[in-house]
Order: structure tokens, then sequence, then C-alpha cells
């Protein structure tokens, strides 16, 4: 109970955020991408606030033995750079273009009732879905070990 | 306030969130992670972290949008903001993260795997971009 009202502190912090940056707006964040046109850094910032901050915060957090409020830190343990790694960034990336909204940020518009993100969200989900149906089923057919490491 | 400072102080709050996720769950706060948790079958207890994480970004998040005043949507037409959702979740789910879970949280855990994923995502983006509103203007 303890645990879960942390983490709803620590979404809406990262929203609050979010919302902040003004990555929750779409036109802004195309004309971050847009680096060939009307090219607007400001969104830089964001990325540069937020790594710098973890950069710090995570070194001083994971020299505790465990978490506050839970038995042991959960951190993604593959280290290579695969083939799923690369084509699932870039095609993550043409999504991220075409619309301006990538996981967070949607859900964050969602929440503001904008249009636009209450139809992405969906779309979204079900797309994610149809990737563990497709990773799944050639699991099954190769009896591979798989290469997907652990959601980060 | 300075537009790049705004954005510097959104960016370290985003950075304090995925540093107390850390401290107080063990978590790493990479959004397409937790949201595609919550679609599998699994504890109670996991469950609710991830549910609770995702209501309070929408609930604070929404509510902080609606105070200042951000009313943008999307310009992609309803085919194409659908698909574009559809590659994001299939592409997250594929490349395991996103924005947040390779750029925020990855880089600062100096990832090389993540450090791959954001180059290969950003410029992914970029290209898409220029080729919607530059070399086939109009299109999306």
């Amino acid at each position: 109970m303890k645990a879960a009202l942390a983490a709803l502190l620590c979404g809406a912090l990262f929203g609050i955020g979010l919302a902040i940056a003004r990555m929750t707006d779409p036109t802004v964040v195309i004309g971050f991408l847009d680096v060939f046109g009307d090219f607007d850094p400001t969104l830089a910032f964001v990325l540069i606030g937020a790594t710098l901050t973890t950069a710090v915060t995570f070194h001083f957090v994971t020299r505790r033995s465990r978490p506050i409020m839970a038995g042991e830190f959960q951190l993604p343990a593959t280290r290579t750079i695969d083939l799923p790694l690369i084509l699932g960034a870039a095609i993550f990336g043409v999504g991220w273009g075409l619309a301006g909204y990538c996981p967070g940020p949607a859900l964050v518009a969602s929440g503001a009732g904008i249009e636009t993100a209450l139809l992405f969200v969906p779309a979204m989900v079900a797309g994610a879905i149809a990737h563990r149906i497709v990773a799944a089923r050639s699991n099954r057919s190769k009896e591979s070990t798989g290469h997907e490491g652990p959601d980060s | 306030m300075n537009s790049w400072l705004v954005a510097l102080l959104g960016g370290t709050l985003i950075g304090l969130s995925a540093a107390g996720l850390l401290l107080f769950n063990g978590r790493i706060a990479g959004v397409s992670g937790i949201v595609n948790g919550l679609t599998r079958r699994s504890s109670g207890t996991e469950w609710a972290w991830r549910a609770a994480f995702v209501a309070g970004l929408v609930g604070a998040g929404g509510l902080s949008m609606h105070l200042l005043h951000q009313t943008t949507a999307s310009p992609a037409n309803l085919p194409v903001l659908l698909l574009a959702g559809v590659l994001v979740g299939f592409g997250t789910s594929l490349g395991s993260g996103c924005t947040s879970g390779h750029g925020v949280c990855g880089l600062g855990r100096f990832s090389l795997r993540s450090l791959a994923a954001v180059l290969m995502f950003m410029a992914s983006a970029i290209v898409t971009v220029w080729l919607t509103h530059h070399l086939f203007r109009g299109a999306a």
C-alpha cells in the first residue's frame, strides 16, 4: 500500500514535469525533431535536466543495499545491443515523429482530455499487445531463448 | 521565465520522479514498460504500483496541462494518428523502452544499450519529420 502511494506520487511528479517541460505539446515536440526546418532546441534542455538529475541521484540510490519499499532493485539485466532493440527504437521513432507523442506525454494529454491523445493511447496499447502476441508466437515456433530484455 | 529554464525545470522534475521510483520502489521509470506490465498477468502488488504510477501521471499531468492552459492537439490526421500509436506501442515493446526508460533512466545509468536506442529513435523521428514536413509536405 505504501509502495503504491510512493509510485502514485512519483507518477504525479513525472506528469507535472512533462507538462511544465511542454513535452505534452506535440507541436513543440515536432519542432524539436524538425532539425532540417523550423528547429526549436528548447526540449534539449528537458533531456539535459532529466539525465543530469538521474545520473547524480541514481549513483547514490543504487549504493543502498535495497530500495525503501521493495525487496530489491530491479534493473534491466540485458546489456547487448541487438536487432530487436535497434528495430524497435526505429519503429518507435517513426510513430513519435508522425504524431509528436511518446508514451508518457500521450498519457498525460489523455488525462487533460485532449482528443488526439485519447485516440492515440488505445492504439499504442494495441500496438504493444500486438508485439507481445507476435513475439510469443515466434518464440513458440523457434523454441529459442528469446532476446527480449526486461522492459525499461 | 526563460523558456529553456522552464524546460530545464521540467526535466529536473522528471529526473527526480525517476530517482524517487528507484529509491522507494526499486524500479526504472519507463512509461512504456510500466504500462505494458499492466496488460500482463501479474501479482496484486506488482499491478498496484504500476497502476498507481499511471494514475498519478495521468491525473496530476492532466491537471497541470489545464492549469498551464495547454490545449494543443497532435497535427496528425486520424489514420496517421492511429498508425503512429500502433508504431509507438509496437516499437517500444520490441525495443524494451521509450524516451523515459532508455532516455531519462538509461542515459542516467550510463547504459550503452540505452544510448544506442536513444540515438536510433531520435534519428528515426528526425527523418520521419523531415519526410512528412518537407519532402512530402501535407501527407501527414
